[in-house]
């Protein structure tokens, strides 16, 4: 039997938003301000961030990008050189978070003219020359040796210094691109990069246009990865190339593909998961690798639709309820 | 009556492989046309290269006067061009309303537009509607793959009929379906055509075809072997031979 809320929609939304920001907001309170664990959280919103916009990009819309660390370390290295600079950082941000759109545009354009493993390579290759350039360019990166003492912002006169402080700005900016998102996917570009990603020829056949929803849909991914980069950067107070490695987007998949691919909460369920694991498998050091890759390969085996797919089921199979939807 | 389609030396090669060698005709405001032929005769490979899935080699396809060949399969569909598919296509995924909407929310406003429109009560309205007038509106807000072949059938042709297109091209509407429904299909088609939509229909069963196209036209190897009325058509002995050799 299908016992649906009795609550009307618009409380109902309210109320989820409210359970949404609460637990953001009793991090820091569970904690006790405990700087390690800030900065674990800060972490985890920032990875939301970035897999937000690659399940966009590759679960929305089906097309595979391995370039997301490279458009993270744009945003990145847009707000270290600029704060540097004397720049503000709410100037920085959203240019990152431009240049990285725009970056994906310019990537998406010829490179979406392929599909599946070929594509997988082009960004493979996006993020390989991003990082030798970002290794080889002394004068403007600082090479391997990087950028050093990025401030951390102020917001209307409060710093935003203290682990705390910094932790909120992260949730908060994190709030902000889940209702983005949300607005993005429950309008009718949503809808289209669904279409796309369900059967691509019978979109074109509806009017649907590939190469500028499947282009949007890159670039607002790689807009997001610039977003999660550009808080990366004064969260470390450092950057170098090798915080953004091409296999740093390898995990950036994993994480998506472990939390659920397509489903709006795959990239929370994927970074509590992998961010959470590493902590709980501490006393197996070395295996941890071992054990990690042990449930990641039976989770594709038997749960290709992640532990978000395993939460549909809780709700199907024994709560007998349809699992809430948070998109159309 | 005018020709709403025309369709000038149209060929398409797959390396040394004619699929189609020439093929000319055109589809008249308000009919029902019949395009038949044996199989591998160039049918939906004319369909794929009206509609701008594939990329003709040579030849010039009109629609409504204006030159269509060469463009992109969305630009042609939002300029009244319907089709169906031989292989039911659907977004499996999607409900049945979202699949029926998501066939006429591109056709308005411009892709900025999009983002910002949340209003499409109409559109509802109108799915609702068509899934009246299909038989399948107690399967509105089930998801599109759990529906029976036939039901898919029909939910593809509703998709067509959302945009309210001047021509809907038809690639087997009765393949794999059951008497009574392919009756039923049948049925809507010559209701929507008396409403003023035109059709080019791709079909291998003859009784239909017979019974529901105004004309029809033959391929055989890549190339049109014949064109005429039904009753003609059944008499001509070319079209015989393509089908039953001699």
């Amino acid at each position: 039997m299908d016992r649906r809320s009795k609550l009307p929609l618009p409380l109902v939304r309210v109320l989820r938003w409210a359970a949404f920001v609460g637990i953001l907001l009793l991090v820091p309170v569970v904690f006790g301000g405990n700087q390690y664990y800030m900065y674990l959280a800060s972490l985890m919103c920032v990875h939301t961030i970035v897999i937000m916009g690659l399940n966009l990009t590759l679960g929305y819309t089906g097309q595979i990008s391995l370039g997301h660390a490279a458009f993270m370390a744009i945003g990145a290295y847009t707000v270290a050189l600029m704060t540097l600079a004397g720049y503000s950082f709410w100037l920085a941000l959203p240019l990152g978070a431009l240049i990285s759109f725009f970056g994906g545009l310019v990537l998406g354009l010829p490179s979406l003219r392929v599909k599946h493993h070929y594509l997988a390579l082009v960004t493979l290759g996006f993020g390989t020359v991003v990082y030798l350039l970002l290794a080889n360019e002394h004068e403007i990166t600082g090479g391997f040796s990087g950028l050093a003492g990025i401030p951390r912002p102020s917001f209307f006169g409060v710093s935003l210094a203290s682990p705390v402080a910094f932790y909120l700005l992260t949730a908060g900016i994190l709030t902000v691109m889940t209702a983005l998102l949300l607005w993005i996917l429950n309008s009718h570009w949503g809808r289209a990069f669904k279409a796309i990603r369900e059967n691509d020829v019978r979109a074109e056949m509806v009017g649907v246009s590939l190469l500028a929803y499947q282009l949007l849909a890159f670039a607002i991914g790689a807009a997001y990865a610039g977003i999660g980069g550009g808080l990366i950067a004064p969260l470390i107070r450092y950057v170098d190339p090798t915080a953004f490695p091409v296999h740093e987007s390898f995990w950036f998949l994993i994480m998506l593909i472990i939390g659920g691919s397509g489903r709006f909460e795959g990239p929370f369920i994927g970074v509590i998961a992998v961010t959470l694991l590493p902590e709980l498998l501490r006393g197996v050091q070395q295996m941890f690798f071992v054990i990690f890759a042990a449930i990641t390969l039976l989770l594709l085996v038997f749960w290709p639709t992640g532990l978000a797919g395993l939460y549909d089921a809780f709700f199907r199979r024994v709560l007998k309820r349809t699992p809430p939807q948070l998109t159309k | 009556m005018n020709p709403i389609l025309e369709i000038k030396g149209l060929r398409k090669k797959y390396y040394e492989l004619e699929a189609l060698g020439g093929v000319d005709f055109d589809v008249r405001e308000g009919e029902i046309l019949g395009l038949i032929g044996p199989n591998g005769s160039g049918k939906t490979t004319l369909f794929d290269c009206v509609t701008g899935i594939q990329k003709a080699t040579a030849g010039e396809v009109r629609f409504l006067g204006r030159r269509i060949s060469g463009l992109k399969p969305h630009s042609i569909y939002r300029s009244g061009i319907g089709r169906t598919f031989q292989l039911v296509q659907l977004f499996p995924g999607m409900t049945v309303l979202d699949n029926m909407i998501m066939a006429v929310q591109e056709s308005e406003g411009t892709i900025l537009s999009r983002l910002f429109r949340r209003d499409e009560r109409h559109h509802i309205e109108k799915a609702i509607g068509l899934l009246e007038f299909l038989n399948i509106l107690r399967l509105k807000d089930q998801v599109a793959k759990c529906l029976s072949y036939g039901q898919q059938k029909l939910l593809d042709l509703g998709m067509v009929l959302m945009s309210d297109p001047r021509l809907i091209m038809l690639d087997e509407p009765m393949a794999g379906v059951n008497a009574t429904l392919g009756r039923e299909i049948g049925e809507r088609l010559v209701e929507l055509n008396r409403k003023g939509c035109s059709f080019l229909v791709i079909e291998h069963n003859m009784r239909m075809v017979m019974n529901l196209c105004t004309r029809i036209v033959v391929l055989d190897h890549g190339k049109k072997i014949a064109e005429g009325a039904p009753a003609e058509i059944q008499k001509n002995q070319q079209v015989l031979t393509a089908y039953f050799g001699g």
